[in-house]
Order: structure tokens, then sequence, then C-alpha cells
């Protein structure tokens, strides 16, 4: 990818991982990794952000609240699933609890495994969002000039 | 007066990495009352040890939490080990207190950054998250892990540190300390931060030894009250250990005092690396552990005091695993806090009993 039409705005939501994953996604913005060279700013509010980043796995309490930053995020919008839980559920896909990898509440648009997800596969998956991203806004605007 | 309204706080709320519900009663700007829900990360991996053998389990303890992720290996694997009466190298002790102080501060000096982002001061935040990472370069070199160190196996350590990773580790600590010195003048020093911590959500010693808080949120209320004191495995070959108080009880000691135990896991480190013993890092562990043994352990994770329990039933597979952590026991502390504060100074309380949600629903 040679050049991204926008900065990524990003939010994050710890669903019910270890932390391992989440304390990786924010030393990802921080100035070890500084992922503010490509332009990616944390936010905390949906409405504002353009990738949601998901840690830690699915469960019967907290599957409503990510459907709900999930739904009051704008299009076009990308899912990064952060870590193998958020995968598939990962250590813990057999516990009473758990239902599975965020894919079972949203669809889900780049995966980065990894126990925890390592900085450089995050980045990698951000940037790989930022595509999807573009592709997303490419078909809504020609959806759009269909339509009318 | 004015009327009561409810307050939703959480779970996704931009000062909480971790998700945390709250409902707040507030009159005018005054919380009255506050109602912790909790359950959004519980996984319920406590089961688990019926699926996965002991040694298998271990990789499970240490995933409770990724912050305190080594202490919790070498809590499980402290208990197990005195399950089966297995008696560890003095070598793998020391190694094992070396890890896990290291952990102590790359946790205090995440938390000194939530803490301070918490109260807006978001280049604190970047400079405090930037030393951690030496120590997470630490972790990476001895262990090939950032986070999930998987170091610890029951009957000792996977990996040894050998003279030379020693004397780089023993380098790069004292190579912090100038920087870290600088932050922590100003993180007490600096007058916009006092205005946020002096004398905000204070808690008495009477009440903290009520309450039956752990862990740093105890001990700026003056309970002297660490497990590391009891000098158990390497702790028992240190010249002097004394914990580290104040009495004020309110968010400024709280900083100040997970400031100074930084300071102090230092120390700690260099002088066991000093009195490393030679000799073997593990001993082979072999059979189950025994019908009806039970065994129970405590261990000074960052956040405080955490309990272990664990018994056997003859087979690989241990029946029961408990574990009691440090969040657990000061959330009833917090709620103390927050009644009788301005709603601003909210996420300043919440952060600094350094709550961790994953440990206490696992
Ligand atoms: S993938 Fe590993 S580090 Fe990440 S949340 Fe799951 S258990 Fe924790």
């Amino acid at each position: 990818m040679g050049y991204a039409s926008k900065s990524p705005w990003v939010i994050h939501y710890d669903g019910s991982s270890c932390n391992g994953c989440d304390i990786e996604v924010l030393a990802t913005l921080c100035p070890g990794f500084d992922g503010e060279r490509f332009g990616v700013v944390n936010t905390g509010n949906p409405k504002h952000a353009d990738i949601f980043l998901v840690t830690g796995s699915v469960n019967e309490q907290n599957i409503a609240v990510v459907k709900e930053i999930y739904d009051q995020m704008v299009e076009p919008k990308v899912v990064v699933a952060c870590g193998i839980c958020a995968c598939t559920g990962g250590v813990f896909h057999d516990c009473y609890n758990v239902i599975g990898g965020v894919d079972k509440a949203i669809p889900v648009d780049v995966y980065a495994p990894g126990c925890a997800v390592r900085p450089e596969s995050l980045i990698d998956a951000i940037v790989e969002g930022v595509k999807v991203l573009d592709e997303k806004a490419a078909a809504l605007k020609a959806a759009k000039k269909g339509g009318r | 007066m004015g009327k009561a309204t409810v307050i939703p706080f959480g779970p996704q709320h931009p000062v909480l990495p971790e998700p945390l519900h709250l409902d707040l009663v507030v009159e005018d700007e005054t919380v009255v009352d506050c109602m912790p829900q909790i359950g959004f990360v519980h996984r319920g991996l406590e089961k688990l040890v019926e699926t996965r053998d002991y040694n298998q389990f271990i990789y499970i303890a240490e995933r409770i939490c990724g912050i305190c992720a080594m202490g919790h290996s070498l809590g499980y694997a402290e208990t197990v080990e005195e399950l089966m009466g297995v008696e560890v190298p003095k070598r793998a002790e020391y190694l094992r207190v070396i890890w896990h102080e290291l952990s102590r501060i790359h946790s205090h000096l995440l938390w000194l950054g939530l803490a301070a982002d918490a109260f807006g001061f978001e280049s604190m935040f970047m400079h405090c998250w930037r030393l951690r990472e030496r120590i997470l370069d630490i972790f990476e070199k001895t262990t090939g892990g950032r986070v999930i160190l998987s170091v610890v196996k029951v009957g000792g350590v996977a990996r040894d540190i050998d003279a030379g990773q020693m004397s780089e580790i023993l380098a790069t600590l004292e190579g912090i300390k100038s920087d870290y010195g600088a932050l922590m003048r100003t993180l007490l020093t600096d007058s916009s931060i006092k205005n946020r911590t002096v004398g905000v959500g204070a808690i008495g010693y009477d009440d903290a030894v009520a309450l039956s808080m752990v862990g740093p949120f105890a001990r700026a209320s003056a309970v002297n009250y660490d497990v590391r004191s009891f000098g158990r495995g390497a702790y028992g070959d240190l010249a002097d250990f004394q914990p580290i108080l104040d009495n004020q009880g309110d968010c400024y000691a709280r900083v100040k005092v997970r400031c100074l135990e930084v300071l102090q896991s230092i120390d700690i480190i260099a002088e066991l690396a000093a009195k490393m013993p030679a000799g073997d890092i593990a001993v082979p562990v072999k059979g189950s552990p025994a019908d009806g043994a039970q065994a129970s352990n405590v261990l000074e994770q960052p956040r405080g005091e955490c309990y272990y329990y664990a018994r056997g039933n003859g087979t690989k597979h241990l029946d029961r695993m408990r574990m009691r952590t440090p969040t657990s026991q000061n959330l009833a502390g917090m709620a103390t806090a927050l009644k009788g504060c301005d709603l601003a100074d909210v996420n300043m309380i919440i952060l600094t009993i350094d709550p961790c949600i994953s440990c206490t629903e696992r």
C-alpha cells in the first residue's frame, strides 16, 4: 500500500481478554512502536472511529456491548480481532463462559493472531485495515452513484 | 441538596482499559453511592483444571491476567510444588523473584502512565510507557515474550539468565534510574498533579483494615502488610526488607507508594543478582498430587496479596484451583473512597486502586 486516504481513528474495547493484548494495543500507540507514524489516533468515541480493535473473546455479558459499539460506528468501518482470543477464543475456547471469537458477534475484517499479539503485527493489521477501509469507502461511493 | 441521579460509568469508557461498570448515584456534583457491576471478563478458567493437567494449567494461570502474568504463574507453581512436596533449586527461586520484581516495575510504570492520563497529562503517560518498553526489552531478551513470559514451570524455571545477560539487565535498570527520577519528581511535586491528588479519595487506617484492603492501596493508608516481608523464597535472603508506607491514604499517597516501590524493586534485583547462587534451574517433577492433598499460598502481586488454593485428587488433574486476587479485595475500599467525592474525581480514584478486572473475574 503506497498511499492511505486518511488517518485511521481507532477505538479499543476489551472483550474478555486477559489484559495481555490490551496493553499491547496501548503499547502500539506509545513511543516504543509509535503507531501515530501511520496516522493512528486513539479515540474513546465509537462515532469518531474508523477501526474497531477488539481484544479477547465474547461472552453473554459483553456480546451486547461489542455489538453496540460496532453499531454506533459510522460506515465505512473495519474490525480488527487482536490476539488469538479475539480470533478464535484461544486458550479459553472451551471455557463455559466463552462463546468464541469476536466474529461470533460482528463481522471481522482483519485477524491479528498472537498470544499476546505483538505490536508489530498489530501495526500490520491496522495498515491492512486501512486498505479494507478504502475499498469499503469506494464501494459505498459507487453504490450511492448507482442508486441515484 | 439536589435530586439523586444515576450516572452509568463504563463498561466502555475512555479512562478504563478494562470493562468495569459502575452505577454512580450523584446529587449535584457529589457522588453519594456507587454500585459496581462486573462479569464482562469472566471466562471461568478455574474450571479448566478439569481438562488441563497440572503442568498445562500453568499456561492458563498466567493468562489470568496479562499484567501480572509472571506473578500468577509463580503463585500457581509454588502452590502445586507445596502440594507435591517439591523442593525448588535456590537458583530458580532467585530467577523467579528477579522476573517477578521486573514485572512489578513494568506494572507500576504502566499504572503511573494510566494515572497520568486520567488527570490529563498525556505526555507523562507516553514517558512512563517509553520507560516501560525498556523493561519489556529485558523480558524479550531473557524469555522471548513481552507480556506473557511462560518462563516458570512446576519444579523451577524454563530458562536461565547468564552472567552477561544479568549485567546487561543491571545496566539497563541503572540507566532507567535517572529518567525515572525525573518522572517521579514531576509526579510528586508538580502542582497541577497535586491539585488532582492531594486529599482526594482518602481512606484512613481503620477503614483500610476493616475493608481488608491489600497492596499499595492499603500501604498508602499505613497498613503494614506486604507478603514479601514474610521472607519466603529468595526474599528471605534479602539483607533488609521494609514495606513502603504512607499515612495520608489519599490519591497522592498511592501514587507516592507505587513510585517508591519501583526503586525498591530495582534494589531487590540488584541485591539478588549479586548473591545469585550457581546450580540447577529446575528439578524434574513426576507423579500426581495425592488424593485429598491441599495447599495454599500467598504472593505479593503488584496490586497486593493474592491467595492461591489447590486440592489434588490423585490424578494429573487438580481437583480444585482457586485464587483470590488483590482487586477483588480492594473493590470495597474503592466504593468507600468514591462516596462523597466529586464527580470529576471519579476517574482518578478508580485508577488509584489500580484495578485489574481480568484478575478479579478470571
Ligand atoms: S490472546 Fe493471549 S494475551 Fe491476548 S487476551 Fe488472549 S490469553 Fe491474553
